[in-house]
């Protein structure tokens, strides 16, 4: 198990010592062959989680609630089902490259899709997302703004309310904090008091979660905060695949839209469909069915809860895993039926104790499904410290595989 | 129009390159001599200090427009600003922010509306001097003290009414209030209750104006976004960041400050480092003017230029408008701090006296002309209130409609279907 662990935490030092700018496609080099679909190496030097198994669940999944659900679109051409997706080659990307992808292709089908944020056109992003569409689109399409997130995110929303379609980049989702007054007085309510007359299509859109020794400012979770914002979808993504789908259907939904991106997911590799699709705003992904304990965790966590499932598989346990992307609101749908199948939930956020994620998911599955439950519900998140910078202490607060190991034979006694 | 001619002899000093001449003055009115010099009697500063004709901040970038009013108005044989028509509608316009803010005061204390209720009694030229040269596809932002403003703007008495009295007719289906009024058909995008707010916003609405021509390629569209805001909002950081971007990217816009001198109990003197609020602009590279906000004629002028600016395609203005409030800042404020001489000077050069005055000496309307107006907006105002009275309050059903523009973001329910999809959600009492 420490093994692994490590073998983790090489990844992600792998991962994120390669996210710099100027080497991010060095990160190649590093990533195993595309064709596993859940590499495993014995020695656990480093590991590959594919989603490329997820898609089939998905579908399967949508296939039940296909009559259900209105307007429920995972892939918008007819030629979307599991079948020939796997017949297509489909191409490989990283994270980064597939959320630019997704961005670019909708920046290509309306013009009234626009990028503002710091460092987003010349540079292009912080961790590249934007990179080259300043040069294809232009100065205005991807606007360098100054260093005034409550202003230019607001400007944002004034945009929105008179037609474009801005796609707000927080640097860091840190630094939103700064927006905040913007994003909850004015993207989350101005529908609502203005008697729906005005809608803020904005996608504010970011890079958070606890990196690698970034310090205590640049490791928040911002989806905390934002949370009991009325008025605002949460998103977090956490695979190239879902990365490129949610920002599709962010930038294409009339509701404004907080897409959270995470700093250690950036160079994650994997081979995307080549057709035009999108991911379920409102909808959770299956990673893994199984029988004994469902796991509900999103973004980052959902690799160490991988890791974990490893472990416990070999000990003999069968856990569910449950990415819940939507982070508001929740797909009780999916949670729900896995809660009745399993009866035993162990959440795995990387929010803090107080407050976070994790907390309102507890609640919403008390509240919903407590006839169901065998146990109590377990909620593993981060220590509610401000994160330290020394690395044995960083990693100390997130919660490790480990952890998430004993949780699991715990709530399975 | 005496009173507004002893005003422009204030504002309209000769204006010199000379410093020294700057810092005379003549001061025609009697008014007391302030007892304290920092802690900022306001009289001594609008009296004395003529340094606010100093445009010269940065060549090029400042126009002098008080200027051009003020050699317009020293002619012998007066041009008139405007026509019998032009001026009529002004005039309707400001009785009409005058009798409804006054009604709102009546309504307010019989019980019929709620809440926190900012009203613009004395700032009328303001709002009719700016907005009245818009078109309908212009933009304006305000903040809570916004009844006036969309009433110039042309959302109907009774809409502004309803919402007020919080029923589903009202211009936000009673869901904004007082400090929230919207008009999507008059493009009056908000109504903001924290200060500041709306200033990006508005930045906003003036980048979609800019995208539009350049981007959309649809060449003509020239639409110009006003923000209006206070003196208190000019120490705010949203006021900086966007007086930058505004300028940095030339975006057709108008900071509108209607300097008061007070933020609730805050004089503007005892807030603010620097008080004169126009020499802010050039600091950003767009001209900053100052302009009497009590007189309805002066602001038209200087409106025009700074709207025909940002049409053109030149940027951004920022214009301060000296202006008062004659009653508190809401009508929960006893409004005990302020100076009753004060008051009272600024009650001696209300701009619908003013414009009534010039209107009359100039023959552009007469008496009668003016009464029928008085007795037109009078009716508006009655049936304002009657149609609100008799207007439905909002029912149940209404209250998660507008939550999310696709309803889908209230999410999947443990049954599997959308909540919005339940039929308790059109009721109001689904559970989300």
């Amino acid at each position: 198990m420490a093994a692994t662990f490590h073998g983790v935490g090489a990844t992600v030092a792998a991962l994120s010592s390669s996210s710099s700018p100027s080497n991010s496609f060095g990160s190649k080099k590093l990533l195993s062959s595309p064709s596993r679909s859940f590499s495993v190496r014995k020695r656990a030097s480093f590991t590959v989680v594919r989603s490329d198994g997820s898609v089939n669940f998905d579908l399967n999944s949508k296939g039940r609630r296909a009559q259900q659900l209105i307007a429920n679109a995972v892939a918008t051409k007819a030629d979307s089902s599991p079948a020939s997706s796997s017949s297509k080659p489909g191409h490989e990307l990283l994270l980064f490259e597939a959320l630019r992808e997704g961005l670019e292709e909708e920046m290509e089908r309306d013009p009234c899709v626009c990028v503002m944020g710091e460092d987003v056109g010349h540079y292009g992003g912080s961790y590249k997302v934007t990179k080259g569409l300043a040069t294809k689109f232009g100065d205005l399409r991807v606007l360098d703004t100054p260093i005034a997130e409550n202003s230019f995110t607001g400007m944002g929303i004034g945009a929105a309310m008179t037609g474009l379609r801005p796609v707000v980049e927080g640097m860091n989702m840190g630094f939103l904090l700064l927006a905040f007054n913007q994003i909850s007085n004015n993207c989350g309510m101005l529908h609502y008091t203005s008697g729906g007359q005005f809608t803020i299509p904005i996608v504010i859109r970011g890079p958070g979660g606890v990196g690698r020794q970034l310090g205590a400012e640049h490791s928040q979770r911002l989806e905390s905060y934002f949370q009991s914002i009325p008025g605002i979808q949460m998103v977090a993504c956490s695979t190239p695949y879902n990365a490129k789908g949610l920002m599709k259907a962010a930038i294409r939904s009339e509701n404004p839209v907080i897409l959270f991106e995470h700093v250690l997911l950036y160079n994650l590799k994997e081979r995307i469909p080549d057709e035009d699709y999108i991911c379920n705003l409102e909808e959770a992904e299956m990673v893994r069915p199984g029988e004994h304990v469902t796991i509900l965790t999103y973004s980052r966590m959902r690799y160490h809860v991988m890791q974990a499932a490893k472990t416990l598989v070999n000990k003999g346990y069968d856990p569910e895993v449950i990415d819940i992307r939507s982070l508001k609101p929740f797909d009780l749908y999916t949670i729900g039926n896995s809660v009745k199948k399993t009866h035993r939930v162990l959440i795995v956020e990387e929010c803090m104790r107080t407050g976070g994620i994790g907390a309102s998911l507890t609640a919403a599955i008390t509240e919903n499904f407590n006839d169901y439950l065998d146990a109590p519900v377990m909620c593993l998140s981060s220590q509610d410290v401000p994160t330290p910078y020394a690395g044995t202490l960083e990693e100390w607060t997130v919660v490790q595989p480990a952890q998430i190991v004993t949780a699991v034979e715990q709530l399975c006694q | 129009m005496n009173s507004a001619s002893c005003a422009a002899k204030i504002s309209t000093q000769p204006f010199s390159l000379n410093p020294t001449s700057l810092t005379s003055h003549d001061n025609p009115l009697v008014f007391p001599k302030p007892t304290s010099l920092f802690l900022g009697s306001t009289r001594k500063l609008r009296l004395s200090s003529s340094s606010k004709l100093n445009l010269h901040r940065r060549s090029g970038t400042v126009v002098a427009v008080s200027d051009v009013v003020k050699q317009k108005k020293s002619k012998s044989t007066p041009s008139l600003l405007i026509t019998k028509e032009e001026g009529l509608e002004l005039y309707e316009d400001m009785i009409l922010g005058r009798a409804f803010e006054d009604m709102c005061a009546q309504m307010y204390y019989r019980g019929k509306m709620f809440g926190f209720v900012h009203l613009y009694n004395g700032q009328e030229a303001v709002s009719t001097g700016f907005i009245k040269l818009l078109k309908q596809q212009d933009s304006v932002v305000s903040t809570y003290r916004d009844h006036v403003h969309a009433l110039s703007k042309g959302v109907p008495a009774r809409a502004v009414m309803s919402e007020l009295f919080g029923k589903t007719t009202g211009c936000c289906r009673g869901q904004g209030g007082s400090m929230h009024m919207f008009s999507r058909e008059h493009n009056l995008l908000g109504g903001f209750a924290f200060i500041g707010e709306g200033i990006p916003v508005a930045t906003g609405a003036a980048f979609t104006s800019k995208y539009k021509r350049e981007i959309l390629k649809e060449a003509d569209c020239d639409h110009v976004t006003l923000a209006f805001f206070g003196d208190g909002t000019c120490n705010n950081g949203q006021f900086f960041e966007c007086l930058n971007m505004a300028a940095l990217w030339k975006l057709p816009i108008v900071f509108v400050v209607e300097n008061n001198l007070w933020a609730i109990g805050m004089s503007h003197l005892r807030a603010t480092s620097d008080p004169q609020i126009y020499k802010k602009g050039p600091a950003f590279g767009m001209p900053g003017i100052h302009v009497d906000g009590m007189d309805v004629l002066k602001v038209r002028e200087v409106a025009k230029e700074a709207i025909g600016r940002a049409r053109r395609g030149e940027g951004p203005t920022l214009v301060e408008c000296e202006t008062y409030r004659f009653r508190g800042h809401s009508l929960a404020d006893p409004d005990e701090l302020r100076d009753p001489a004060e008051k009272a000077y600024y009650a001696a050069r209300d701009p619908i006296t003013a414009l009534k005055k010039y209107l009359i000496e100039n023959s552009l309307a007469s008496e009668a002309d003016l009464k029928a107006i008085d007795k037109k907006i009078d009716e508006v105002v009655e049936d304002a209130v009657d149609f609100a009275d008799e207007s439905p309050v909002p029912s149940r059903s209404q209250l998660l409609e507008n939550v999310f523009a696709d309803p889908k973001g209230f999410g999947i329910g443990p049954d599997g279907r959308y909540r919005c999809e339940d039929p308790k959600f059109t009721e109001g009492t689904a559970h989300v």
